[in-house]
């Protein structure tokens, strides 16, 4: 059969969301970012919505996230992406503002800034992706980092008596009044995909509907940094991650 | 015409108001003026005090060495202010509370029982306005329709219903401000 | 004729924000500019002109407010002191390398560190020479009047807009907390949200319309090439700021022998100062720099034939006086007079400095 042969419109099952651009993405061949990056593009294909979602990307590796979905992005200092938020939403309110940050950016520097944005209950999204390690300086300990997990800073594995405990922020952040839709999700197979995507999707009709701030977290493999293949990071991921970190609503109101 | 004034007392004697209204009767007549006030917690409980100078031209410096009036109201003040009062200037004060009376005698000096006065009348509130009539007999710089302005600029509008008050207590101390020297 | 108010620095630097069309304001207490916020609190302009105020968590939440604020293409501004303007300069360092428009208002107070809530000028450096990292520069506007802080934040979101560059009006705590009479200007109106797309839609993160690609708003070029590039198309807009922006104030200058150079509170005391002189038969002039960057090099240059001595007039241990020295270059002698922490200079004490540095 002919390659023309196979690619006639009624053959088509799949394409790239619109909202992607072409550029080759920088992560690592089984990073979760390009997946997670995916589904928040068609998301906003689907809602319809690119000329009104404005996006903020973090320090971390998602700080190119702007090259590869195609909206109007801020660029913004290490953990301030909620802070800029804010302001956008607060002066944009019809327009969609979306926060993607890791967890060095969320949990460690911008603790301040992103428990605040959620107390003070801003219509915005946020994803936050956790994959317990910095990933763009090399691998250094995370908030999120598990207990004996290595890390470059925690060669010998983390202790809680060296480097306190790995830091739950997302049951932190759904105390919080101002936020509506608080879950955690994951992205290592398909089935993980469609619920995670379908959870960036609630929390960008609740930020239609202002009904206060929508916290998606999605756990992430870092293989690069965990120094594995990607078929055993998820793995790794589904064995370690999952029992700590356990998926699902934390809160939906 | 200018008029350098410093007026210093205690936090909640209403001295950085007093400053306002004469600064706002100011304005009521086109004239320049600045008032500039200590800041800060040593208000709180402690001493506070405001610079208001009133000039027909620009003011330049808004911080003083010299004064040509102080208006005196506890003893903290009166051992701060009274050097500072220019020679032949004026010195002002309500000598409740007052253990060393001023010493110098080349300047005026007046006083005012406003405490005792606005206490006996029952309208300790209007304390300062006591104070501003005794200083606007001795220095009349303003109009007294001006003064009345500049009390309504300052005063908050659900506060102006207490304008009669104020002003029965500006002409008491008008009437009862003593020459001591 | 316009309406005249007597207000404090702080408070005509808030009714200037609404009246001059300001779309947001974020910020955080601190001493001595509190004023600022409260009164815009008390104004509620998000009922009048529909202007943000926002109370944020922190001063680098506020500064970073300001870099989405002004990614919009919106008019944004903060106001703080000293330690929070410390806690701002990253933010202010992104912005400059991200060409964002933005008003910094600073009502120093003395330090180092947490120091003290009266009025200095120790911030000089701060603002003129960096503060943040980098290779950048913003326009510093310093007020010596409530009306120059009044007026100073509508010249300070043009000139933002402008070079789309951080602007600050460095002033202290002794402006900040002076009432003095302010005459209001006639309102500007925010602009629109369609004003804003047309005005800057071809860089503001306003939402991507088909017809465009998106705008990535970041101060981050990962190659030297391109960066070094980036420099020099910044130090480029900053020399245009050095060729076009440079405002200052000369008073008793034409036959002055000695000059006195001061921004700010110091520039309104050596008023006093020059009376002062001037009683004497003392032939003394003052220059005040409206603009501390660009500064105002050329125009003490052009009075150095005339001159016998110049004393610079600081808040601050001697910060100002280096760039003065620059301009003068050894021609004539420089001095300094100074004073710390809080405590201020009366316009005697100036004199008495002045005629003892120079044997008067």
């Amino acid at each position: 059969m002919d390659i023309k042969d196979i690619i006639k419109p009624e053959n088509f099952v799949y394409g790239k969301s619109k909202v992607l651009t072409d550029t080759v993405m920088h992560y690592c061949p089984g990073c979760s970012h390009g997946v997670v990056h995916k589904i928040l593009a068609e998301v906003i294909e689907e809602m319809g919505i690119q000329d009104k979602t404005i996006g903020i990307s973090p320090v971390g590796c998602a700080v190119f996230a702007y090259k590869y979905i195609d909206i109007d992005w801020q660029q913004a200092a290490h953990g301030r992406a909620p802070a800029l938020a804010t302001a956008t939403k607060r002066l944009y309110p019809d327009k969609y503002v979306v926060a993607y940050q890791g967890d060095g950016d969320l949990a460690s520097i911008g603790t301040a800034e992103i428990m605040h944005a959620c107390n003070r209950g801003e219509n915005i999204v946020v994803i936050f992706i956790n994959n317990a390690i910095y990933g763009m300086t090399g691998g250094q300990m995370a908030p999120t980092t598990l207990l004996g997990m290595k890390t470059a800073t925690t060669p010998y594995g983390r202790r809680a008596d060296l480097n306190g405990y790995p830091l739950k922020i997302t049951e932190l952040i759904a105390q919080l009044e101002g936020t509506c839709y608080v879950t955690r999700q994951s992205v290592q197979n398909p089935g993980s995909v469609r619920k995670a995507k379908k959870a960036i999707r609630k929390a960008f009709e609740n930020s239609a509907l202002k009904k206060g701030t929508s916290f998606v977290e999605i756990v992430s493999t870092c293989n690069s940094n965990w120094k594995m293949t990607p078929v055993k990071a998820n793995k790794w991921m589904e064995e370690n991650m999952f029992p700590f970190y356990p998926l699902g609503d934390i809160k939906d109101r | 015409m200018k008029e350098e004034l410093i007026i210093a007392g205690f936090g909640g004697q209403g001295v950085l108001s007093m400053g306002k209204i004469i600064a706002y009767s100011g304005i009521m007549e086109d004239k320049e003026v600045t008032w500039m006030p200590s800041y800060g917690p040593e208000m709180r409980g402690g001493t506070a005090n405001v610079t208001v100078i009133i000039s027909d031209k620009r003011i330049s410096s808004p911080i003083l060495r010299w004064c040509d009036t102080a208006i005196v109201l506890n003893q903290q003040s009166m051992d701060k202010f009274e050097p500072m009062v220019r020679k032949g200037g004026l010195l002002l004060y309500d000598p409740n509370g007052i253990t060393r009376h001023p010493v110098r005698k080349d300047i005026k000096v007046c006083s005012i029982e406003a405490a005792d006065l606005s206490n006996r009348m029952e309208m300790s509130k209007a304390f300062n306005m006591v104070v501003l009539g005794a200083y606007l007999k001795m220095k009349p710089i303003l109009e007294r329709h001006n003064v009345i302005q500049g009390l309504k600029k300052s005063l908050p509008e659900r506060y102006h219903d207490l304008i009669p008050m104020n002003e029965k207590a500006i002409e008491l101390g008008m009437k009862e401000v003593k020459e001591v020297i | 004729m316009a309406e005249k108010l007597l207000k404090k620095g702080n408070e005509a630097i808030a009714l200037a924000a609404i009246r001059y069309g300001a779309d947001g304001y974020f910020g955080y207490p601190i001493t001595p500019q509190s004023e600022v916020m409260e009164t815009l609190m008390e104004e509620m302009p998000w009922e009048t002109t529909g202007m943000v105020v926002l109370q944020a968590e922190s001063e680098t939440s506020s500064i970073n407010m300001l870099y989405g604020g002004a990614c919009c293409g919106k008019k944004v501004m903060t106001s703080s002191s000293s330690p929070g303007i410390s806690l701002m300069c990253e933010g202010i360092s992104y912005m400059a390398g991200a060409e964002l428009p933005c008003l910094v208002v600073d009502v120093i107070r003395g330090g180092p560190g947490l120091g003290t809530i009266q009025p200095a000028q120790g911030d000089y450096f701060q603002a003129v020479k960096g503060g943040g990292h980098g290779d950048y520069k913003i326009i510093v506007l310093a007020p010596a009047s409530v009306q120059e802080m009044y007026d100073f934040v509508g010249l300070g979101f043009d000139l933002a807009f402008k070079y789309r560059n951080p602007v600050m009006i460095l002033s202290d705590g002794a402006i900040g907390q002076m009432m003095e009479k302010v005459e209001l200007r006639d309102p500007v109106r925010r602009l629109t949200d369609k004003e804003i797309t047309e005005k800057y839609g071809h860089w503001a993160t306003v939402g991507k319309p088909a017809s465009r690609k998106g705008n990535i708003i970041s101060s981050l070029s990962l190659a030297a090439s391109e960066m070094e590039a980036i420099n020099l198309r910044l130090q480029a807009k900053y020399q245009k700021m050095r060729e076009n922006e440079v405002r200052f104030e000369k008073t008793m200058c034409d036959n002055a022998e000695y000059l006195l150079v001061a921004f700010g509170s110091s520039a309104r005391i050596c008023e006093g100062t020059l009376e002062i002189a001037r009683s004497k038969g003392i032939r003394m002039g003052l220059l005040r720099p409206i603009t501390l960057f660009p500064y105002p090099e050329t125009a003490i240059r052009e009075m150095l034939p005339q001159l016998k001595g110049i004393m610079s007039v600081e808040l601050n241990a001697g910060q100002m006086v280096e760039d003065v020295r620059l301009a003068v270059n050894g021609a004539v002698p420089v001095e300094f007079y100074g004073r710390m922490g809080g405590s201020i200079f009366s316009p005697e004490e100036v004199f008495e400095a002045f005629a003892k540095k120079f044997n008067l």
